[in-house]
Formats: structure tokens, C-alpha cells, sequence
């Protein structure tokens, strides 16, 4: 295999990684603050693509993806007041039926409201074609702009959470939400707030690929299994380690095409994810937490 | 609702035959062929009833055990091996009687396992796959085992829709009737209608008649100390995770036995069979039917599968079966039969109001 | 808005109709079809084409003064589902006949048991083996993909490309279509030098066009009915590789074309004539029929008409024009189908006998290629 070559299937792993790394981050942010696997972190992400698309008929394309953000957000404050808010201390076995559930309403919602064809934003510089030749490699910029917002996602989540008040608040109530709560931290909001942002940055990235994805009722089940698995192999912690893992994954799905029939290239995500589970629960970056689950 | 197990399965009969002369005095024969169908998917509901309600497993890829039990014996009777004629192995088989002739689609000749044999094997390789797989997932907890199994799901999802010898997206078809006892067979066409029912109702009624006397015994004993309190019953002595893995076995024996058992029935089997929508409904419906409660499982399995397969929801099946779910998992997560709503929304409108959220479950 | 449409439908699924009192009794006609689920590009076009020609042919009075009564059944793309509703619609409903199902899977599933139950099947999937043993009461209405292979083939060998890389979907269509040019290619001296099954969700084909570059092929030819036939074309060009790219019959609804942009531009693909309706020459047979059906659905639905949409309006075209000929016994309707002659539909001309269920030949398609984002005939 070619230098050319190699650097091509890296390329197109990097497109596959950056989705799968933002769903990821979205995983960890509710889970850190709540202790909730979220299965409708993908529908988010389809949420946020779908309606821009929607709104784009109307309105200039950075007013339809802010619409689509906010709409999505608030679609992630729903579902957090309706399943989860009044639900004390559910057990584990419980919520992920329940959200597991609420992804399956809002695939079927979707698909009554925007039918089962595909849609997709146009390109936001150039078109279908144009690429820019990096290296022997011919890269659309399009791929430029969502690893470019991937990481402009990573950057203000750490920004958020270390430098913000309100970020402070959500890791302290993360770390231990009865001592949070005890020191006057109104905790449920702030599991509103959790919801509120995994669902806005799904929906940017959402928005982000679909000129080169397309966005489509039911692209959002298979990005919950590999979000997850980018969630689990960094270790359920920062948004670093998960936009690593996101590119891992990626990656290795991409060279798979390599070796393996392509019809098989969604099974690698999930192979990487029992192998993790097997092998290594506290994933790439290690965490106690995921050794504690382990072992108890 | 009677205690004693056999009175329950008598009653099961009773209820069965009833059913079939209302249908026939009722001029409705036809709606046999859902009843039946749904017999088989309720193999499956109660063996994941019993995993999940007594050894406390999720298992949201149970549809990849239905998928090996149902491809197995797809694959085995559908196969031709006359071309191997004369080697030794095939004709070795062929004088062991496990081959049986048949004519294929197009009126040709073909040889094949025979149905019973290729029952044999589907169902050891589903006990096999679930062995391997068993021993490092049910040593997880919480999310990861749930994700395992989900995962486990997708992978034989991909595997029967990506490859060509198990028909890739179209399926198998082309399968032959199953002859369990002469004059007892699975399949066959309208004629066979009330044949097939008594068959598939039978089948699960012996089912309910081994698994109740599994769970009354010292093995059922041991699985509901394992669901209570895990680590309490290691310490009094229970191998927990030998119980956990033969549970697991076990319900994927049986999901494999319905797979096998649909597919003579209509014939065929298609990819959608192994897909994750359908592992979430079986998992709804144990959840409804109350997990642990066999015969609540067996009831909820036995309606809703009737519907769906009646078409009454139209173009919302899937929203259906998760609307049910979420249903029951917010307000009566013990099972719908012991809904006790006005409970359920005093204790929301407790939460939802400002105050330190001080509810635990027990 | 289309969430009514479709909730108004699913509660008229399932439920046996009601015979208004003063009028005549309705004919029941079944549909099974993938309204939802992965096979929904066939079943959504299909079953909103029945729905609009149902109420057309009632507005007129009906078939012999009776009106059509229309028992449509979501099967999701599921086999069993089929069998289920198959048996429900034959044995419960009797109806007089069944269009669909959509796709190959589900048609096998159910062709035994039309059989048995003596219940017409006009089956809208492609696969030979709906046809072949031929079963008297099943009939397909969707062309030979060995036509549209054949078709691709002949172009191919025009422009002397002797090495192309196959790409097709893990779909029925797309395995059907795969057998088709594996079989076909060698006739026509064309080498397969690389060939790639993927995921019919799949977003993103670069690694899999990147081998194709590696093989050096000459010309790519995609075989599906998914978006991930716009997918192709865009990864192809955007990694550099300009040769020429053939799509199967899959790709002919507009929708495609329009997002792949300018990606899409030359693409050449065999369709049937439906989707350039206007262009067609004014003395062609179908124009007036395709013209009429694309204006029709098009005002009616606000969507691009599709050729599977076609299939659905040809197949219940094709069983009234029987009805009519040979009234409502159905075994002289069968006779009369079977006999049908230059019925002029949207996928072509059928010519149906009693050894040929199909009735479609390889005129059935025209070649199209893509130019400024819209179809156009490619001339020879």
C-alpha cells in the first residue's frame, strides 16, 4: 500500500472519527453528571441535521444551524424533564430501557415528520466536488470544516467546564452530586443542563457532516453504539481522551475496508467495543470508575 | 391463578383449545396462523424472562440466538450436497439417515440434512456461540453487560445481512416442513393450519412445564439469591457465575428452538429476524409481562405479538413497542400486572417538586 | 403535512373496510408493502402511487360499478410480516388479488402461498426467481436487472473499458444486481478488477473508492438503491478518480442526482423512461403515460417520482385492465393477465405468456446520463 494510499484511508477515518468522537463527548457529558448511558445521544445528532435542513429553506445557512442547535437543545431538555427528572435514583437496568425507548420515539417521530428520504446542507465553501490537495491527499474542505468544529467543541467544553462558574458547578455535582446538592447546588437543573448540552453539540456536529453524510431518520441508532463505544475506549472521562478515541475508532474502521469485505465495516466498531469490554473496561485512558463497575 | 406449576400448564391447555374451537365456531380459522406464529416468539420472551427476571441479565441482542437457531436450520435443510454424492463423508451421512431428499424451487433433485438433525446442530452451535460469548460478558455490570449484549446482537446482524451464502439481505427460504413425530409436523401450508397451531402451543407448554420446575427448584432457588443480592449469595455458597452462564444458555437454547421452529413454520428467514429493534421487543415485552414472571411473560408475548403480527399498528410498530416500554419502565417497572398507577404519580408529582432529591429506589 | 397522512393511514391499516350500505360491495385488493423500514424507498413511493390511482379509478365508478377497496400492509421489509399479512389477506379479507411486496426476500416468502391460495400476486421486485419457475398466479411487473446490466454492459464495451470496479449495497437489490454483472461481464470481455459489497446505511465510501483507485479500474459501476449511491460519486471524485461512473436502475429519481451536485455530472445509468418523461419524443408509446403519471404524482405528493412508485402504478393498471376484460372470476382473470399485450406502462411495454411473467424486455430501459443536475437521454 502506497504513502498516498494509507494517507487517503487516514483521511476518511478522520471523517468517520470526529462524528463519532462529538457523540462520544456527549455521552461522557451526561454521564459524568448523572451516571446515565444516554441511548438517544444519537438521535441528537440526526435531531440537529435534520431540522437545519428544514430551517435552511427559509433561512440563511448560519441562522438555520443556530435554529437547529437551539431546537435541538430544547428537545434535550425535554426528554430530560419527561423520562429522567422525576425518576430519583432509578436503577441502571431501568434507564437504559428508558433511553434506549425514548430513541426509538424519536426515530418514529422523525419519521412521520420528515419521511424516510435522506437530506442533507449543502456544502459550506465549495461543493461536491471541490477538494484541496494536502499532501497527495485530496481532502474536501467540508472535512476541514467538522474536524475544525470537533475541535472548537472540544476547546469551549474545556473552556466551560474549568473556567465557568456554571462548569465548575456541573463537575462538582459529577463528582459527588449529594455533597453537591448539600452545598446548594440546585442538582436538577443541572442534569437538565447536561442534557441540554450533549443535545447542542450533537446537533452542530450533526450539522456539520451532513453535506458529506447525509442526515436520515434512522442514522441515529447506529451512532449511539459508536459513540458509545469512543465514550467507553476513553476511559467515560474528558472530552480529550474521547475525541482520541473517536479518531481510533474511525481509523480502524476505515483501514478495515483494507482487509475485510466493506459489508462488514460496522461490525469493527463493535468488535473494538467487546474487545474493550473484555479486556480493558477502563478503556485507553484508564479511569477508576470504570474498574470500580467492573468489579462490584 | 392456580400456584401449582401443573395446574398453571393445564390451564395453559385448556385455555389453548378453547381458543381454537372458538376460532372454528367462530369462522375465524385464520386468525390461527398469527396465534401460531406468536407461540414461537413466545419461546424466546420467557427464556429472556427467565435470564433477566431471575439471574437479573439484561440481554438486548436476544434476537442474535432466534437468528442462529432459525439461519442454522435454514441453512442445514436447504443445503444441496448431490454433488458430494459419492464421497465418503456425504454418503457416510446419507446411510446414518441424517440426509433426506427433496426437490428444490425448480423441480430438481437435491439432498439436504434432514430436519431433525439440523435442529440438532443449530441448536448446539446456539448453545455453543452463547458458552463463548457468556463466560467475559456476564462477568459484566450495568451499561457494559447491556452494551456487550447489544453488540454481541449487532455483529450477528451484520454477519447474516453481509454474507451471500446466508442469502445476504433477502434470506433464506425454500424450507422444508419439519416432521417432529409422524403426523406432528411444522410447516406445511393452510391444510396443516390447526395442526401447527397445537404443535407450536404444545411446545410451549412443555416449555413452561420444564422451565417452572427449574424455577422451583434448588437451581431456581439459587438464581433468585443471585438477582436479590449478588454478592450475598456468593459468599452463602452459590456459584454464581456458573448459574448466570447456564441461565444465559439456557434462554438462548430456547430463542434458538423458536428461530428454528418459525422458520419451518413460514418457510424462510430474513436478516430483520437478528435485528436490534427486534431484540428491544422481546425485552418490552418481558419488561410488561413483568421480569421473572413466566407466565406474565407468556401472556404479554402472546397478545402483543398476535397484534403486531395482525397489523394493528400499522406503519408504528416500532413506536409502538417502545411507547409500551417507556410506559412501563417510568410507571410500573415491576411488570404492568402490578401497575399501580395512582402510586406511580404521586411519587412523580413528589419529585417534580423543588427540594433536594432525596428518593431512592430501593 | 405527511405526519397526518401517514397517521391517518396507519389507522386504516389493519382494519377490515367497511362496505358502505346503499353502494355495491367493493373489490378488496391487498398490498403488501415496505411502507417503513429499510426498504422503504420501494414501499413509500409504492404504496402513495396505489393510494392516488385507487381514488382515481373510484372517482371514475370503479371497476364494473364496484369501487376498489384497498387493504394496504406495512410489512417493513420483514419476510414474516409478509407471510403473516399475506395469510390475513388471502384467507380473513379474500381479496380478489395482491400488489406487492417490494422487495425479492419478502416476495419469495409469500409466492407459495398465493399459490395456494389461487390469489394473484403482482410482485414489484426485480429478482428473476419471482418468475422463474414460473407459478401461475405470480407475476412481476419490475424489469430484468439482467436488462439494465446488459444495457451498461454494451456502453461499456463502446467506450473500450475492459476493467471496471463493482461497488454494490448488501441489500437484495444490490446482491441481485452483483449476481447479474458477474454473470454478464465475461460475455462482453469485461474484467471485474475489484469488486465491494457495503453497508446500505453507509455514509461514507472513500475507503472503499480508494481501492478501487488502487486497482486501476477504467470505470466504476455502483449497484444500490441508497443514498450511498450519491455517497459514491462524491468520494470518487473528491479523491481524484475521474473515470466514468455507471449507476444501476437504482439511481433514477432525481433526488440522487441533485445530491450528489456536481459530482454527478456525466454519470450514466438504464432507467426506465419515467424519469425523463418530457424528454421522450412526442410520437414514443409511454410518453403519454409516464408524462401523466409524473405530472400526477408530483402535484399530488410535492416529491421527484421514482420508477419503483412506476411499478406499483403499472401493476394495478395491468390487474384492472384484466378485470375489465374478463370481469371477477379469477381464474378467467388470470387468463386475461396472462395474455396481456402491448400494455403500455411506466417500466415499458408488457408482453405477458404463460412462460413469461414479466413481460418486460431489454427496451424496457433507455440510457440516461446526468448533465447541469438533470436526466437526459444518452444518445448513441
Amino acid at each position: 500500500m502506497s504513502v498516498a494510499l494509507a494517507l487517503q484511508y487516514l483521511v476518511a477515518g478522520l471523517t468517520y472519527g470526529t462524528i463519532y468522537a462529538v457523540v462520544g463527548v456527549g455521552f461522557n457529558i451526561i454521564y459524568n453528571a448523572t451516571g446515565i448511558i444516554n441511548f438517544a445521544q444519537g438521535e441528537f445528532v440526526m435531531v440537529g441535521g435534520m431540522t437545519a435542513v428544514t430551517l435552511h429553506a427559509f433561512l440563511p445557512l448560519p441562522a438555520a444551524i443556530a435554529g437547529a442547535v437551539l431546537v435541538t437543545m430544547a428537545l434535550g431538555a425535554l426528554v430530560e424533564v419527561t423520562f429522567i427528572r422525576w425518576l430519583g435514583r432509578p436503577s441502571v437496568l431501568r434507564m437504559i430501557v428508558i433511553t434506549i425507548g425514548v430513541s426509538i420515539l424519536i426515530r418514529e417521530v422523525a419519521l412521520h415528520v420528515w419521511g424516510e428520504q435522506v437530506r442533507a446542507l449543502p456544502y459550506f465553501t465549495g461543493d461536491e466536488v471541490t477538494a484541496l490537495e494536502l499532501g497527495g491527499v485530496r481532502v474536501s474542505p467540508q472535512v476541514l470544516w467538522s474536524l475544525g468544529t470537533c475541535l472548537a467543541i472540544v476547546a469551549a467544553l474545556w473552556f466551560f467546564f474549568r473556567r465557568t462558574t456554571l462548569g465548575r458547578e456541573m463537575r462538582a455535582c459529577a463528582a459527588n452530586r449529594d455533597a453537591a446538592a448539600l452545598c446548594g447546588l440546585s442538582t436538577r437543573n443541572l442534569v437538565t443542563l447536561s442534557f441540554v448540552l450533549s443535545a447542542g453539540i450533537g446537533a452542530l456536529a450533526g450539522c456539520v457532516v451532513s453535506p458529506i453524510t447525509y442526515t436520515s431518520y434512522s442514522i441515529g441508532a447506529g451512532l449511539a453504539l459508536k459513540g458509545f463505544t469512543v465514550a467507553v475506549l476513553g476511559g467515560l472521562g474528558g472530552s480529550g481522551a474521547a475525541v482520541a478515541a473517536g479518531f481510533v475508532v474511525g481509523i480502524l474502521e476505515s483501514a478495515s475496508v483494507a482487509v475485510l469485505p466493506a459489508a462488514y465495516k460496522d461490525a469493527v466498531a463493535v468488535a473494538v467495543l467487546l474487545a474493550i469490554l473484555f479486556l480493558r473496561p477502563s478503556g485507553l485512558f484508564g479511569s477508576r470508575e470504570a474498574e470500580r463497575l467492573r468489579a462490584s | 391463578m392456580p400456584r401449582s406449576r401443573y395446574a398453571r400448564v393445564a390451564l395453559l391447555v385448556a385455555a389453548v383449545v378453547a381458543v381454537q374451537l372458538a376460532t372454528e365456531w367462530g369462522g375465524k380459522p385464520f386468525f390461527l396462523t398469527q396465534l401460531t406464529m406468536s407461540a414461537y416468539y413466545t419461546l424466546v420472551a420467557v427464556g429472556l424472562s427467565l435470564l433477566m427476571g431471575f439471574a437479573g441479565q439484561i440481554s438486548l441482542g436476544h434476537a442474535a440466538f432466534f437468528a442462529i437457531g432459525g439461519y442454522g436450520s435454514a441453512l442445514l435443510t436447504t443445503l444441496d450436497l448431490s454433488p458430494a454424492r459419492g464421497s465418503a463423508a456425504v454418503s457416510l451421512l446419507a446411510r446414518t439417515g441424517l440426509l433426506a431428499a427433496r426437490t428444490d424451487l425448480s423441480g430438481a433433485e437435491a439432498l439436504s440434512v434432514a430436519p431433525w438433525p439440523a435442529f440438532a446442530c443449530a441448536i448446539a452451535l446456539a448453545a455453543a456461540v452463547a458458552w463463548i460469548v457468556g463466560v467475559p460478558v456476564l462477568k459484566l455490570k450495568g451499561h457494559y453487560l447491556a452494551m456487550a449484549t447489544l453488540g454481541f446482537g449487532t455483529i450477528v446482524h451484520s454477519v447474516v445481512l453481509g454474507t451471500q451464502r446466508l442469502g445476504a439481505a433477502d434470506g433464506l427460504g425454500g424450507v422444508p416442513a419439519f416432521r417432529l413425530l409422524p403426523g406432528l409436523a411444522v410447516g406445511g401450508g393452510r391444510a396443516a393450519r390447526v395442526e401447527n397451531y397445537y404443535v407450536a402451543w404444545g411446545l410451549v407448554a412443555l416449555a413452561m412445564l420444564v422451565l417452572g420446575n427449574l424455577v422451583e427448584s434448588r437451581v431456581g432457588r439459587a438464581l433468585r439469591a443471585i438477582h436479590g443480592a449478588e454478592d450475598a449469595a456468593g459468599s452463602m455458597g452459590v456459584d454464581v457465575g456458573r448459574y448466570k452462564l447456564r441461565t444465559f444458555v439456557l434462554s438462548a437454547v430456547l430463542a434458538a428452538a423458536g428461530g428454528a421452529f418459525l422458520t419451518h413454520l413460514t418457510g424462510g428467514i430474513g436478516p430483520g429476524e437478528a435485528s436490534v429493534m427486534k431484540s428491544v421487543r422481546y425485552v418490552a415485552i418481558v419488561a410488561v409481562g413483568g421480569m421473572g414472571s413466566l407466565w406474565g411473560t407468556l401472556a404479554t408475548s402472546a397478545t402483543l405479538e398476535f397484534v403486531s403480527l395482525r397489523g394493528w399498528f400499522g406503519t408504528l410498530d416500532d413506536a409502538a413497542f417502545a411507547v409500551v416500554l417507556l410506559f412501563v419502565m417510568l410507571f410500573s417497572p415491576d411488570g404492568l400486572l402490578r401497575l399501580d398507577l395512582p402510586a406511580a404519580l404521586r411519587a412523580a408529582r413528589g419529585r417534580l417538586s423543588p427540594g433536594p432529591d432525596a428518593e431512592t429506589e430501593p | 403535512m405527511r405526519a397526518t397522512r401517514f397517521l391517518a393511514l396507519a389507522a386504516a391499516l389493519g382494519a377490515a373496510p367497511a362496505a358502505s350500505p346503499a353502494a355495491p360491495e367493493p373489490v378488496k385488493i391487498g398490498a403488501l408493502l415496505a411502507v417503513t423500514g429499510p426498504a422503504s424507498f420501494l414501499g413509500a413511493p409504492e404504496a402513495r402511487t396505489l393510494e392516488m390511482v385507487v381514488q382515481d379509478l373510484n372517482a371514475k365508478g370503479g371497476i364494473g360499478g364496484r369501487p376498489v377497496a384497498l387493504l394496504v400492509k406495512d410489512t417493513g421489509g420483514n419476510p414474516e410480516k409478509a407471510v403473516s399479512f399475506a395469510r390475513q389477506l388471502i384467507d380473513e379479507e379474500q381479496v380478489f388479488a395482491i400488489i406487492g411486496p417490494a422487495t425479492t426476500g419478502e416476495t419469495m416468502a409469500v409466492k407459495a402461498i398465493a399459490e395456494e391460495g389461487k390469489t394473484l400476486l403482482l410482485s414489484c421486485a426485480a429478482a428473476e426467481v419471482i418468475v422463474n419457475p414460473v407459478a401461475p398466479h405470480v407475476f412481476k411487473v419490475a424489469p430484468k436487472d439482467s436488462a439494465a446490466a446488459e444495457m451498461i454492459f454494451a456502453r461499456m464495451e463502446k467506450m473500450g473499458v475492459r476493467r471496471i470496479g463493482l461497488l454494490s449495497s448488501n441489500t437484495g437489490f444490490g446482491k441481485a444486481g452483483k449476481e447479474q454483472v458477474e454473470k454478464l461481464a465475461p460475455a462482453h470481455g469485461i474484467e471485474l478488477a475489484a469488486s465491494e459489497v457495503y453497508d446500505k446505511t453507509a455514509t461514507d465510501l472513500t475507503a472503499e473508492v480508494t481501492k478501487l483507485k488502487a486497482a486501476k479500474v477504467q470505470a466504476i459501476l455502483n449497484w444500490s438503491i441508497e443514498p450511498a449511491q450519491a455517497i459514491v460519486i462524491k468520494n470518487a471524485r473528491q479523491i481524484g478518480l475521474e473515470v466514468p461512473i455507471f449507476q444501476s436502475h437504482g439511481f433514477a429519481n432525481v433526488q440522487y442526482a441533485r445530491a450528489a451536485g456536481a459530482a454527478a455530472e456525466g454519470v450514466m445509468f438504464p432507467a426506465s423512461r419515467i424519469v425523463v418523461a418530457e424528454a421522450l419524443p412526442p410520437g414514443h408509446p409511454q410518453r403519454p403515460v409516464v408524462t401523466a403519471y409524473k405530472k400526477a404524482y408530483e402535484e399530488r405528493f410535492k416529491e421527484d417520482v421514482s420508477t419503483f412508485g412506476g411499478h406499483a402504478w403499472d401493476a394495478f393498471h395491468l390487474l384492472v385492465r384484466a378485470m375489465e376484460t374478463a370481469g371477477l372470476d379469477r381464474e378467467k382473470v388470470r387468463a386475461a393477465l396472462e395474455s396481456t399485450r402491448g400494455f403500455v406502462g411506466t417500466a415499458g411495454t408488457f408482453n405477458f405468456s404463460a412462460q413469461d411473467h414479466n413481460g418486460l424486455g431489454p427496451d424496457a430501459f433507455e440510457m440516461l446520463v446526468v448533465r447541469g443536475g438533470k436526466f437526459a437521454v444518452l444518445g448513441p
